[in-house]
């Protein structure tokens, strides 16, 4: 059965490879689950979506009556959806540099330290294991602007910590905080890029008597440049849906001690889907952040190319 | 198992095997030996102790839950990492507190059917890409890729609206029925593992007239079996941890129905003073440790796999 496919396996163009029917049958039959789950619930579930966010979607007879773009004007109506964005844009740029900066910084430490860096990189990856409701359970005593051991901790130096989750400027910090808490992930693939840098480039920045500070800069960040940018995207895409965090600390009870601060696009989204059921405004708000997912992506992806070096790669 | 190092496995680039020179700082300069001793010592002194004060601050929280764990109601507060007052019986209270069996069980049954349903569909999946040759494979596997990068958000909405027409919310079904089409991530590591096993393996079977689904029942999963463990305990994990779910289709339901994560979330409120509560955060803290802790041990066997898993996650970037 593998003649045809022998002889043109000669680099002949994929295009042109002679399939057994027998075989690319069983071949779909195999991958089928996923066709199924990607027409049904990818494909279909963002065409349905689409629909609902043009319609007002009844939940007792389960009929979307097309409203125009009357949900679309509402996003710009609604104070609360321009404070969510504004609050998770304001997130999203504080938490992603410091989230790579601390990252790297471990994972940089992790890389030096040889003998040992096995305990100490299962010490840092232990918060990554702690469920988001267990570290947010903790963190909110933690936290406490009176009797939290933050504060605490603050208060031997001579600093007086602030409100941490209710003063509305320091919302934002303290789900920084709880993120950097978990950074192990992140940390963890710096440290494989990290790994991966040929050794003889040092030795020969050496031989040039390079300072440590221009091999970082000249050797390993170039180096590890594919990780970095891979980092920034995740962890952007993640910013902007932020909500475990900012849910269990703000909005257990539908009323937040912060309600203006805390207020995050996730959040909101939700609520206006599961709480309130317009269907209809949480999908075009959905769509919204669809759409500047893409293009911020788009942005961080054009403006990658220019830095980001592979190995191999022919210039 | 915590000081082999995990590298080797997956390290794409033809860097120098891990020599035991390579755990030197920064390779050579050992042998000569001459270049400033006291500044290197002192350098390697200072990186100890940085090392010791991160892992302290990592330590800190998960140290605080257990003290916090064993503390009256009145010193739950007070921060000190030994309880003044020794408050065992917390640990046996809290089931009559919190209906904290029906969480674990319930989150447990749910990691497992939603565990074991998304290893054997993106290990048939994989081996459809990895083994089949049919027209559009390529296509199809980068469509698979590409939907790792579709955020929840935007499918949440129409997904609960589809489950609702399919006439199964309050059922458990939306919490794991996803699972049973594969999830991209998994195809994809899994794909990659079958794609090193020998093809001579599978034609031999073949001419001994093996079915299709033979090669892959007989012969592909019995020799994955350590990636397939690798998938089960990351969405057992992921099960396990999943808030966002509980809260769309558990939420109106009874208490006892809860998962873990939600019944915890619930707690968080139930004992908060601004709702009538007690403050009796020592039960929220006993129950957080006692969740926490399938997670820690899960890792104790498993922390290879994690951190190669998320490391190659990275890779494919």
């Amino acid at each position: 059965m593998d003649v045809p496919a022998r002889r043109s396996a000669r680099r002949a163009r994929p295009a042109r490879i002679k399939y057994n029917r027998r075989e690319a049958l069983a071949g779909y039959l195999f991958i089928s689950p996923w066709i199924v789950g990607f027409v049904v619930f990818m494909l279909g579930a963002m065409a349905y979506s689409l629909v609902i966010s043009f319609s007002r979607y009844n939940l007792a007879t389960n009929v979307a009556r097309p409203v125009g773009t009357a949900n679309y004007a509402r996003l710009f109506d609604d104070p609360k959806v321009a404070t969510s964005l504004a609050n998770t844009l304001f997130y999203a740029v504080m938490a992603v540099p410091l989230e790579i900066c601390v990252a790297l910084g471990l994972a940089l430490l992790l890389n030096r330290v040889g003998r040992g860096a096995g305990f100490f990189r299962t010490v840092y990856y232990l918060p990554k294991m702690t469920p988001a409701v267990a570290t947010a359970a903790v963190f909110l005593l933690l936290l406490n602007g009176n009797t939290g051991a933050i504060n605490q901790a603050l208060g031997f130096v001579g600093i007086s910590g602030p409100q941490w989750l209710i003063d509305p400027a320091w919302v934002k910090p303290s789900i920084v905080l709880m993120t950097l808490w978990g950074v192990s992930g992140t940390m963890v693939i710096f440290l494989a890029a990290l790994k991966s840098v040929p050794k003889d480039l040092y030795e020969v920045a050496d031989l040039d008597g390079a300072g440590s500070v221009r091999k970082f800069f000249y050797i390993t960040v170039p180096m590890i440049s594919g990780a970095i940018f891979f980092n920034v995207i995740v962890l952007t895409i993640a910013a902007l849906q932020v909500f475990d965090q900012a849910y269990l600390l703000f909005w257990r009870d539908q009323t937040s001690s912060s309600p203006e601060a805390s207020l995050f696009y996730g959040i909101y989204l939700f609520q206006q889907a599961f709480r309130e059921f317009n269907f209809g405004f949480a999908s075009a708000m959905a769509w919204v952040l669809f759409v500047l997912i893409l293009l911020i992506s788009l942005v961080q992806v054009r403006i990658g190319n220019r830095f980001v070096y592979y190995e191999g790669e022919k210039r | 198992m915590a000081t082999t190092r995990a590298q080797p496995a997956g390290t794409e680039l033809p860097s120098p095997a891990p020599t035991p020179d390579a755990k030197t700082d920064l390779g050579p300069s050992r042998p000569r030996r001459k270049p400033r001793p006291p500044r290197a010592k002192a350098a390697r002194l200072l990186l100890w102790a940085l090392l010791g004060v991160v892992s302290a601050a990592f330590l800190y929280p998960l140290v605080w839950l257990i003290a916090a764990s064993l503390k009256p109601r009145a010193e739950v507060f007070d921060n000190s990492l030994i309880p003044r007052t020794f408050s065992p019986e917390n640990y046996v209270q809290v089931w009559d507190q919190l209906p904290l069996g029906h969480w674990v069980a319930n989150s447990f049954l749910i990691a497992v059917l939603a565990a074991t349903l998304v290893t054997f569909s993106s290990a048939m999946i994989a081996f459809g890409f990895a083994y089949f040759r049919f027209p559009g494979r390529n296509l199809l596997f980068g469509l698979v890729l590409a939907t790792m990068m579709l955020p929840g958000a935007v499918t949440m909405v129409p997904q609960y609206l589809i489950w609702k027409n399919l006439g199964v919310l309050g059922t458990w079904i939306p919490l794991f029925g996803m699972n049973l089409f594969g999830s991209a991530f998994y195809i994809f590591l899994q794909r990659q593992f079958f794609l090193g096993l020998p093809r001579e393996l599978f034609e031999a079977a073949r001419i001994d007239g093996a079915s299709y689904f033979g090669l892959f029942r007989r012969i592909a999963l019995p020799l994955s079996i350590p990636s397939l463990v690798v998938i089960f305990i990351f969405e057992f994990q992921a099960s396990w941890n999943n808030l966002q779910s509980a809260l769309i289709y558990l939420n109106a339901g009874s208490v006892e129905g809860f998962t873990a994560p939600l019944g915890i979330a619930y707690a968080m409120t139930k004992y908060s003073p601004t709702n009538g509560g007690q403050g009796d955060y020592q039960y929220v803290m006993v129950a957080t440790l006692l969740i926490t802790l399938p997670m820690l041990v899960l890792f104790a066997f498993g922390q290879r796999h994690f951190i190669e898993g998320v490391a190659t996650e990275g890779r494919k970037g």
